[in-house]
């Protein structure tokens, strides 16, 4: 049974339609890259996916994990295992970063019936996962992406996301800003937490992040319909040919 | 004609000097103010004749007073002759006879503040035969304090037992002539708490009303007289979390507080009265007096409050900096949910050289709150090289509440430093579906965003204080976002 599951999913902004039928099946153990132009309508599907409210679902379904994901409130689609990488991580002044996720993470532990975990035994795992993504002590004493650096910002999500543990990870546009090293790492993390029980939603417009996570399936978003999919090696076409010829392609 | 018209009767007819005395079999006076609603008050308290004479001028004085009207709060007229000036302890009302007669809203802030059922009781006002461990604990304290010479007791036992001490302090912040409610608070003012921390004594422990038990129904018109003498040190810290139950509407509290030589008073308050229902209804109106004098040289206070309670809020602790390189500080978050009014702020007087001060303000308004910072740094002719740095920030939470700035800067010497640097901002739709999108409900969403907001001023609170006070937050906001 596949772990997403999208059926004709149109939704918009105050009247404007941005998705208009997508269709998108991801199974446990699969990493699906979605590539497009500006504005094609990538990272609306990943906040309609996540729950956001500003955006409109007119029609479509979406199941998750057996669930009617429509009808989850944002949280509970987090309490599911749903995580989403922002394009643009906002900032919340004040909180301290370490504090914030140990919050997030009791909340996932509650909604699991596990017991919360207490600052010292959330220190140790915070430890552990740092090292994995190289992350300063200096930002875990921050506030939570105040002041962070572009690049910063987006290594901070990979960390959140490999703290929390996701089923589903939607990365979106996550290497856009990061520098070779940072790209690496954030790479890395993503294939150490790729398990068979897990899946990724990858948006980029670089083939050269797919160079490391190397996606099972590529799709092209384009005005709000995912109009080809393929393998791998899609990506290297895109990168060649850029999108023109496909605008006149019909829908998958 | 009823009883109570009665002893209003005589009470008016009643013309020699200490009227009123005998006559009364009551021991609760009969609403109003007049000299000989005064007089009563002093000898029921058994005050010596300076006291009394005090109170006679500030009531002389209020008498000449008009009621300010230029905060921006909106209240109906307050009848200063319907309150009842003064109640003796044994014939207050009586409270309710167990935790089942109490409001279910105040149970419940208890419970999500995590109050244990013991401590709910003492707050509600039951009538509690045993022992509360807060007694014991305070006796302890007492005797601690006393090895060092501290005084720390109720200002009515101070009036007794160290006169000489109210004597020389009481007004010196604070006159009764400063503003219409210090004056009323002056006249009629039922008890508080002194504080004298003596020559070069470091205060060990935090000082705290919560510990003192006949401070916590000291009634409407309050006042505090903390002293630190030169070299000593004091933190001081006033109210608690838990909502009183109180039935008066108007409080009119003044503190006023000294610092010699190289003293350093710290005084932080949690302030959560009652702030009326949904609509507004049957909230505490707090105009309060809070100043503090930086009498000598290198002598620090700082103030810090974090206000949630109250239907309308009016209070300015203020800072005399009046020794060479003295240091004033305000540290402060006032939150306004519902039809919650505050306008707060500080003064920051320099007069001395080399005076610094510090201004922190958050202004949290949530609901159709109306918070206003009013503030004033005024720099006098000798002060030279005064600096003064103001950080006046507000937060917004929905679109039918306000934030309002009034910084009013005096500078009348040229080296002075003055700082000002004010923010607004909202409870962005995208930051709370961010901590949403981690697992967080809205409710903690926004609670961790006010939070975060409030975190410079927390960060003066002593630890345990900072924990509660950011829960009360919480809870104070519940319901401000849909
Ligand atoms: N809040 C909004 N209000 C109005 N229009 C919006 C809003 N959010 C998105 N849109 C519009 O929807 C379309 C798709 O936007 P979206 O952000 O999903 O594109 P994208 O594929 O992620 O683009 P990019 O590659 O630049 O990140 C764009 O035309 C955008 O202007
Ligand atoms: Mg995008």
């Amino acid at each position: 049974m596949a772990l997403l599951e999208i059926r004709n999913l149109c939704a918009g902004i105050a009247g404007k339609q941005i998705l208009k039928g997508i269709n998108l099946s991801i199974n446990t153990g699969e990493v699906h890259a979605i590539m497009g132009p500006n504005g094609s309508g990538k990272s609306t599907l990943s906040q309609v996916l996540a729950g956001r409210k500003t955006f409109e679902v007119t029609s479509g379904e979406v199941i998750y994990n057996g669930l009617n994901l429509l009808e989850l409130e944002p949280e509970e689609r987090a309490h599911e295992g749903i995580f989403l990488a922002f394009q643009y991580p906002v900032e919340i002044p004040g909180v301290n970063n370490t504090y914030f996720l140990k919050a997030a993470y009791n909340e996932v532990r509650k909604h699991r019936g596990e017991p919360e975990v207490d600052a010292m035994d959330f220190l140790a795992l915070v430890k552990e996962k740092m090292k994995l993504l190289h992350i300063q002590q200096d930002l875990m004493n921050r506030p939570l992406n105040e002041g962070f650096s572009g690049g910063e910002k987006k290594r901070n999500e990979i960390f959140q996301m490999a703290v929390l543990d996701p089923k589903l990870a939607i990365l979106d546009e996550t290497d856009s800003g990061l520098d070779i090293d940072a790209l690496r790492d954030v790479a890395d993390g993503v294939n150490k937490l790729r398990r068979p029980d897990n899946a990724a939603l990858v948006i980029t417009h670089y083939q050269r992040l797919l160079n490391y996570i190397v996606p099972d399936f590529v799709h092209v978003l384009l005005n709000g319909c995912i109009v080809k999919s393929g393998g791998k090696e899609l990506a290297l076409e895109l990168e060649e040919k850029g999108y023109d010829w496909l605008a006149g392609q019909p829908r998958v | 004609m009823s009883d109570s018209d009665k002893t209003i009767e005589q009470f008016v007819q009643s013309d020699y000097k200490y009227g009123f005395t005998t006559d009364v079999e009551t021991d609760t006076a009969p609403p109003g103010l007049s000299e000989d609603i005064i007089r009563l008050i002093s000898r029921k308290k058994n005050e010596p004749e300076f006291m009394l004479e005090w109170r006679l001028k500030a009531y002389r004085h209020w008498l000449t007073m008009e009621e300010p009207k230029w905060s921006n709060v909106h209240y109906p007229p307050i009848d200063y002759q319907s309150i009842v000036y003064y109640a003796a302890p044994k014939s207050r009302k009586p409270g309710p006879k167990s935790l089942a007669d109490v409001d279910p809203a105040i149970l419940e802030m208890y419970r999500k503040l995590g109050i244990s059922l013991q401590e709910q009781e003492r707050l509600a006002g039951v009538a509690v035969d045993a022992i509360m461990d807060s007694v014991s604990v305070g006796t302890t304290l007492k005797g601690q304090l006393a090895e060092k010479g501290i005084i720390f007791c109720s200002f009515t036992e101070a009036v007794h037992e160290h006169p000489e001490l109210i004597r020389k302090w009481l007004g010196s912040v604070v006159p009764y002539t400063d503003n219409y409610f210090a004056a009323l608070n002056a006249a009629v003012f039922s008890d508080g708490s002194f504080c004298y921390i003596p020559k070069g004594v470091r205060c060990p422990v935090e000082l705290s009303t919560y510990f003192r038990i006949n401070a916590i129904n000291t009634g409407q018109f309050e006042r505090t007289l903390i002293v630190a003498e030169e070299g000593a040190y004091v933190n001081y810290l006033e109210g608690c979390t838990a909502p009183m139950r109180d039935e008066n509407q108007l409080h009119a509290a003044v503190v006023e507080l000294v610092a010699l030589d190289n003293a350093q008073i710290k005084y932080s308050t949690v302030q959560n009265w009652y702030p009326g229902d949904k609509d507004g209804k049957g909230g505490i109106y707090n105009f309060v007096t809070k100043r503090g004098k930086c009498a000598g040289v290198n002598s620090k206070i700082s103030w810090t409050q974090v206000e949630t309670g109250s239907a309308i809020t009016w209070k300015y602790p203020s800072c005399i900096l009046l020794g060479d390189n003295s240091i004033g500080e305000f540290y402060s978050v006032a939150l306004t949910n519902n039809c919650q009014q505050a306008d707060t702020g500080t003064k920051m007087i320099h007069i001395g050289k080399n005076t610094r001060s510090t201004i922190v303000s958050k202004g949290i308004s949530a609901g159709r709150g109306n918070n206003s910072y009013r503030g004033l740094v005024k720099v006098s002719k000798g002060a030279t090289n005064a600096r003064n740095f103001s950080q006046c920030d507000s937060l917004l939470i929905g679109d039918k509440c306000g934030a309002h700035t009034f910084p009013y800067i005096e500078v009348h010497n040229k080296t002075a430093t003055v700082e000002h640097e004010a923010s607004t901002s909202k409870v962005g739709e995208d930051q709370i579906f961010y901590l949403n999108q981690r697992g967080l409900s809205t409710q903690d969403a926004v609670s961790m965003i006010v939070n975060g907001f409030s975190k410079e001023v927390f960060k003066q609170l002593p630890m345990e204080f900072a924990v509660e006070a950011q829960k009360l937050l919480g809870v104070s906001l519940e319901g401000s976002v849909g």
